[in-house]
C-alpha cells in the first residue's frame, strides 16, 4: 500500500518527509493523476502530489457529509473546540517545519514564513477555537408566540484556496468553518499544495473524527469546479482571481444555489498627503506593494502622492525600492523572493511591457533579477495615466505606479476609479484626514498610516469586485452559519 | 519558630499532600500580619493546619500589587495574550486535578469523586470558555451627525475584589477569575477562612502559567477583618461577592460608605421552589429533584430546598422521591461510593439540627432522616419534611444543609404563586410534559435561571445569577464579562482648523 511519503531536504540541509497524497476520510490517498510541485527560486520540481478529479471530489463530499450526519453535527461545542486548540498546538509544535515547507513550496522568504505566515495561521485557529461556545442566536419578544432563532452548521462545505498564502488562507478558512461545526473539503492550490497536506496530518493527529476535515489538491477547471458545483455541498468560499470568482458563482447558481463567499482580487490605493510622516509613509508605501513580492489581493499597488512632496517621494521611494533585499527564499535576511510560478513571472514581465507600450516611465526595476527563479526587481512606473491597463488591471507582482494627487476631491475620484474595492490606505498626521477619508473610501480596509497589517480578530474583505463576505473577526462566522427561526404557539387557538 | 508556607497533609489512606498556607501577593508566598486560621477537617472534626490571614496592611500591598500590575503591566497585555494564559491555567489545574480534588474533600468534605469530576473539572472548563472571550470583546461605533466619529471602547475596570464562601471552595472564585481576568482586570481574592487551602495551589498555577505578577493575588482572612479591608480599599474598583444575603448587604453598605464608590456585584442566598405537575415523569422528576436538593449536601445557593407537588400525585411523587433518597449514602468523602460527605462545619451543623427541630415545632412531618449521622464529624441524614405550608420559618429561610421541605398545589398558578411568595429569587424549576405549562412557568417565575425537567444543571455559556434578595449581576456566559467591563464613549468632532 503507497504510503505518498517523499523524502526530500532543503538546499540548506532541512530534512522533510513530504506527505503527498489526497485526504481524505482521515486517510491519505491516491488521485486522479499527479501534478509537479516546483520550487520556484530556482525552476526546480520538488516532488509529485496526487491531484483529485470530480470522482475524488465525489469521495471527500460523501466522507463529509456522511461525517456531519453521522455525529458532527451533534458534536459538543467543548470538543471542536478541544479539537481546534490540539490542532493549534500541534502546529506550534511543527512550526519550523511548516515555514519550511511553506518557503520551499511558495518562495517566500523563510523569515516571513517563521514570523508572519506560521503564527498568524496558529492564531487563527486559537481565536476561532475561542469561539466554539459563543455562537448565539437570539429570543426576540412577540405576541402569541415564543420565538428564538438558531445559528446552525451549514453541514458540507468547500473551500478553495490561492498560492500566496497558502498556510494563511487555509487557517481563515479552517477557523470559522470548524468553529461553527460543519464538515469542510479544501481544495488547495495545484501550485503551493504542501503545507496544507502537513496540516492534514496534524489535524489527523489532533483526534478530528474521519470525514471533518477533508483537503484535496487539484486543478480548478477540475477539482474545483467539480466541488463547487456539487450539489451536497451547502457553501463554497473562495479566494483567487476575480475571473475565476465569476465562474464559481455561475457553478453555483448552475448547481444548487450553494451559498458563495468570494475574496478577489484588488488595485488598491495608498494615499499620501502632504502632511503624513514622510519617512513612515515611504516605509509603509514600499511595504504595501512589495510584501510577499507584490502577491498579494489587498497589495497597495498605485501610490497617489500629494503634488507638494512627489518629487521628494518617489526620488526616496527609488531609493528604498532598489535596496529591497531580493533573494533567495532560504535566506534569512531576504525580504522578496520569487514569485511563486513561471505563469505569473511570464503575466508580469507583460504587463511591464504593456506599462512601456503604454507610455509610462520605468522608474526603476523593470528585469528578471538574475537568471535562475522567477524572481522581478521591485519595479515603481511613474507618468501614469488613470486608463492605463498597469492601472486598472491586477498585476499581482511587485510592480507599483505612482501619480500625482492636487486635493481631497481629486484624489478620491481617482481612488475610486477602479472595478476593484479592496483595500485602502491614507498616510497623514492629521486626524480630521484620517477620519474624513477612511469614511469616504470604497473599501473593505481601510489603513491609517500602515499597510498590510491584519489580526484575526479583524474583518477582511472588499467592496464591489473585489468579493463579497468577510473572513476574520466574528464577522467570518455567519459565512457558515444558518438562521433557523423557531415561534412556539404559547396560547393562540383557532 | 514559625512553619514554612508549604505543609505536608496526611490523607486517609496514608498519602501525603502539600499545601501552601502563606498568602500570595505578587507572585510570591508571603507570610500576613492577621491571625492564623486553623482550618478544620469536618469528616474528623481535627484541626488540618493553620494558615496566615491577612489583616489591613497586607490587603493594602496585595491592592497595591493589583494597581500597580493593572497600570504599568496587564492593561498592556495583548487579549489573545490574555486568553493564552488564561488556557494555559486551565491545562495546568486539569493536570493538578486529583491534588485539587483531595484537597477538597479534606478541607471542605465533598467527596473526592464530585470534587475531581464536578468543582474542579468544571472550574477548568470555565477557565477555558472566558480564555475564549478575552479577544472578542468588542465596543461599537455609533453613527451619529456625519461631522462626528463616535465609537464605544469596552474597557477592564481595573482591580476586582472577589469574596468567596465555603461551599465551593474553588469554583467559586474561579467563576469570578475567569471573566474578570479575560476581560483583563487584576484580581485580589479573600477566600473563605473555612477552607483556605485548595485556592492557594491554583495561585502557584496562576504563577507557574506564566501571568505577570499582580495579576491575582490571594489574602486568606475573616470577613470582618480581610473581608472589610479589603471592600473599603479605596484602590479597589468592583466588588464581585458570592454568599449569605447578610454579609451581602454589609459589603454593599461599606461599599456605598466608603471613599470611593464601588461597581458591586451580589450573588446570596436562595429558597428555590421545584414545581412538579400531574402529568410529569414522575420516576425522573424524582430522580432530578432529589439531585436538586441534596447535591453538595444541601450547601449549594440554588438548592430546590421547597418542592411544591400537585395534589393529585402527591403520594406517587413522594414514594419515588424518598426512595431515591435512600440511595444516598452518607460517609466519609475519602471512600468510594459516598454520595454525601459532612456538612461544613459545627457552626452550620448547629444551625440545621434547629431548623429540623423547628420544623417540627410548625407542625411540618419528618418523612425522612432528621438526625446526625454517627457520632463524630458534621454528618446529618438527608432530610425530608413533608404537609409543609409556605408561612413556615423552614419554607422561608435558607438552611444550608440537605433537608427539603415539600408542599402542595391544586392548580399551576398557584404553584407558580407559591414559588414566587418568597424574598429570594435565584433560581427554580418545573416538571411537566406539557409544553404551554413549561414556557408559562418559565416567564413567570421571578427567577435568574429556570429549569424545566432538570435541575441544577450548569454550563459555562449560560448565566447564572438571581433577581430580589439572591442579588444582582451574572456570572457564566458572555453576559458575566460586562460585569468585569466599564463602558468608555469617544466623540471625534471633526472640526476646520
Amino acid at each position: 500500500m503507497a504510503n505518498f511519503v517523499v523524502q526530500t531536504s532543503t538546499k540548506k540541509g532541512y530534512k522533510l518527509d513530504l506527505q503527498t497524497g489526497l485526504f481524505i476520510n482521515n486517510e491519505f490517498v491516491a488521485g486522479a493523476e499527479t501534478i509537479d510541485v516546483v520550487n520556484p527560486a530556482y525552476g526546480e520540481t520538488i516532488c509529485a502530489v496526487q491531484a483529485a478529479d470530480k470522482e475524488q471530489v465525489d469521495q471527500a463530499v460523501d466522507a463529509a457529509h456522511k461525517a456531519f450526519y453521522g455525529g458532527w453535527k451533534e458534536a459538543a461545542p467543548q470538543t471542536r473546540q478541544k479539537l481546534m486548540l490540539k490542532l493549534a498546538d500541534l502546529m506550534e509544535r511543527d512550526a519550523e517545519e511548516l515555514a519550511q515547507i511553506e518557503t520551499l513550496d511558495n518562495g517566500k522568504g523563510i523569515s516571513m514564513s517563521r514570523n508572519v505566515d506560521v503564527p498568524a495561521s496558529i492564531s487563527t485557529i486559537r481565536y476561532y477555537a475561542g469561539y466554539c461556545d459563543k455562537i448565539h442566536g437570539k429570543v426576540i419578544d412577540t405576541p402569541g408566540s415564543l420565538s428564538y432563532t438558531r445559528h446552525e452548521a451549514i453541514g458540507v462545505v468547500g473551500c478553495i484556496i490561492p498560492w500566496n498564502f497558502p498556510l494563511l488562507m487555509l487557517a481563515w478558512k479552517l477557523g470559522p468553518a470548524l468553529c461553527t461545526g460543519n464538515a469542510i473539503i479544501v481544495k488547495s492550490s495545484e501550485l503551493t499544495p504542501l503545507s496544507a497536506i502537513k496540516i492534514a496530518a496534524l489535524a489527523k493527529e489532533a483526534g478530528f473524527p474521519p470525514g471533518v476535515l477533508n483537503i484535496i489538491t487539484g486543478y480548478g477547471p477540475k477539482a474545483g469546479d467539480a466541488l463547487a458545483r456539487h450539489t451536497k455541498v451547502g457553501k463554497i468560499a473562495f479566494t483567487g482571481s476575480t475571473l475565476t470568482g465569476r465562474h464559481i458563482m455561475k457553478a453555483a447558481a448552475e448547481s444548487n444555489l450553494k451559498k458563495v463567499t468570494l475574496e478577489l482580487g484588488g488595485k488598491s490605493p495608498s494615499i499620501v498627503f502632504e502632511d503624513a510622516d514622510l519617512d513612515q509613509a515611504i516605509k509603509w508605501t514600499h511595504h504595501g506593494i512589495y510584501f510577499n513580492h507584490g502577491q498579494c489581493c489587498c497589495a497597495g499597488s498605485r501610490i497617489y502622492v500629494q503634488e507638494s512632496i512627489y518629487d521628494k517621494f518617489i526620488a526616496k521611494f527609488k531609493e528604498y525600492a532598489e535596496n529591497t533585499r531580493v533573494g533567495d527564499p532560504e535566506d534569512e535576511t531576504t525580504f522578496q523572493g520569487p514569485q511563486v510560478s513561471q505563469t505569473q513571472y511570464d503575466r508580469i514581465m507583460s504587463y511591464i511591457e504593456t506599462g512601456k507600450a503604454e507610455g509610462a516611465t520605468v522608474f526603476t526595476g523593470g528585469e528578471r533579477q538574475g537568471d535562475k527563479g522567477y524572481f522581478i526587481q521591485p519595479t515603481v512606473f511613474t507618468d501614469v495615466k488613470q486608463d492605463m491597463k498597469i492601472m486598472q488591471e491586477e498585476i499581482f507582482g511587485p510592480v507599483v505606479a505612482i501619480a500625482k494627487f492636487k486635493n481631497l476631491d481629486d484624489v478620491i475620484e481617482k481612488a475610486h476609479d477602479t472595478t476593484y474595492g479592496l483595500a485602502a490606505s491614507i498616510h497623514t498626521t492629521n486626524v480630521k484626514t484620517a477620519i474624513q477619508v477612511s469614511n469616504k473610501l470604497e473599501a473593505g480596509t481601510v489603513w491609517v498610516n500602515q499597510h498590510n497589517v491584519l489580526h484575526p480578530e479583524t474583518p477582511f474583505g472588499g467592496f464591489r469586485q473585489s468579493g463579497f463576505g468577510r473572513e476574520n473577526g466574528e464577522y467570518a462566522l455567519e459565512n457558515y452559519l444558518q438562521v433557523k427561526c423557531v415561534k412556539i404557539n404559547i396560547g393562540a387557538d383557532l | 519558630m514559625s512553619l514554612p508556607d508549604i505543609q505536608t497533609l496526611t490523607l486517609p489512606n496514608g498519602k501525603t499532600i502539600d499545601t501552601h498556607t502563606f498568602l500570595f501577593i505578587n507572585n510570591e508566598f508571603v507570610a500576613g500580619h492577621g491571625p492564623m486560621i486553623d482550618t478544620v477537617n469536618p469528616t474528623t472534626e481535627e484541626v488540618i493546619c493553620s494558615v496566615h490571614s491577612a489583616d489591613e496592611s497586607d490587603v493594602d500591598a496585595a491592592v497595591q500589587a493589583a494597581a500597580t500590575c493593572f497600570e504599568t503591566t496587564w492593561r498592556k497585555v495583548a487579549p489573545a495574550q490574555r486568553g493564552r494564559l488564561i488556557n494555559k491555567l486551565a491545562d495546568l489545574i486539569e493536570r493538578d486535578i486529583e491534588h485539587f480534588a483531595h484537597l477538597e474533600a479534606l478541607d471542605n468534605g465533598k467527596t473526592v469523586a464530585v470534587a475531581r469530576d464536578i468543582d474542579i473539572t468544571d472550574s477548568v472548563a470555565c477557565f477555558r470558555y472566558f480564555a475564549g472571550w478575552a479577544d472578542k470583546i468588542h465596543g461599537k461605533t455609533v453613527d451619529t451627525t456625519f461631522d462626528k466619529m463616535c465609537y464605544t471602547r469596552h474597557e477592564p475596570i481595573g482591580v476586582v475584589a472577589a469574596v468567596t464562601p465555603w461551599n465551593y471552595s474553588v469554583q467559586m472564585p474561579v467563576w469570578k477569575l475567569a471573566p474578570a481576568l479575560a476581560a483583563g482586570n487584576t484580581i485580589v481574592l479573600k477566600s473563605s477562612e473555612v477552607t483556605p487551602l485548595g485556592i492557594l495551589h491554583l495561585a502557584a498555577l496562576v504563577k507557574e502559567a506564566g501571568f505577570p505578577p499582580g495579576v491575582l493575588n490571594v489574602v486568606t482572612g475573616y470577613g470582618h477583618i480581610t473581608g472589610n479591608a479589603l471592600t473599603k480599599h479605596p484602590l479597589v474598583a468592583k466588588v464581585a461577592f458570592t454568599g449569605s444575603t447578610a454579609t451581602g448587604r454589609r459589603i454593599m453598605e461599606s461599599s456605598a460608605a466608603s471613599s470611593t464608590l464601588k461597581k458591586i456585584q451580589l450573588e446570596l442566598g436562595g429558597k428555590s421552589a421545584q414545581i412538579v405537575c400531574a402529568d410529569a415523569d414522575l420516576p425522573h422528576a424524582a430522580a432530578q429533584a432529589c439531585q436538586g436538593i441534596f447535591n453538595n449536601h444541601g450547601q449549594s445557593c440554588n438548592a430546590g430546598t421547597r418542592i411544591f407537588v400537585q395534589e393529585a400525585v402527591h403520594d406517587d411523587f413522594l414514594a419515588l422521591f424518598l426512595e431515591e433518597t435512600k440511595k444516598l449514602k452518607v460517609g466519609d468523602p475519602f471512600e468510594d461510593g459516598i454520595h454525601q460527605g459532612p456538612q461544613i462545619n459545627k457552626v452550620q451543623f448547629e444551625k440545621i439540627l434547629g431548623y429540623i427541630d423547628l420544623g417540627v415545632k410548625e407542625g411540618a412531618t419528618i418523612a425522612l432522616g432528621g438526625k446526625r449521622v454517627g457520632t463524630k464529624g458534621y454528618f446529618v441524614e438527608p432530610t425530608v419534611f413533608v404537609n409543609c405550608t409556605n408561612n413556615m420559618r423552614i419554607m422561608r429561610e435558607e438552611i444550608f444543609g440537605p433537608v427539603v421541605c415539600i408542599g402542595k398545589f391544586s392548580t399551576v398558578d398557584e404553584a407558580i404563586a407559591l414559588a414566587n411568595d418568597s424574598e429570594y429569587g435565584l433560581a427554580g424549576g418545573v416538571y411537566t410534559k406539557d409544553v404551554n405549562v413549561a414556557i408559562k412557568v418559565s416567564n413567570e417565575m421571578h427567577a435568574g435561571t429556570v429549569w424545566v425537567n432538570c435541575f441544577d444543571v450548569f454550563d459555562q455559556s449560560t448565566p447564572f445569577g438571581g433577581v430580589k434578595n439572591s442579588g444582582f449581576g451574572k456570572e457564566l456566559g458572555k453576559y458575566a464579562l460586562l460585569e468585569y467591563l466599564n463602558v468608555k464613549t469617544v466623540k471625534f468632532q471633526l472640526m476646520d482648523i
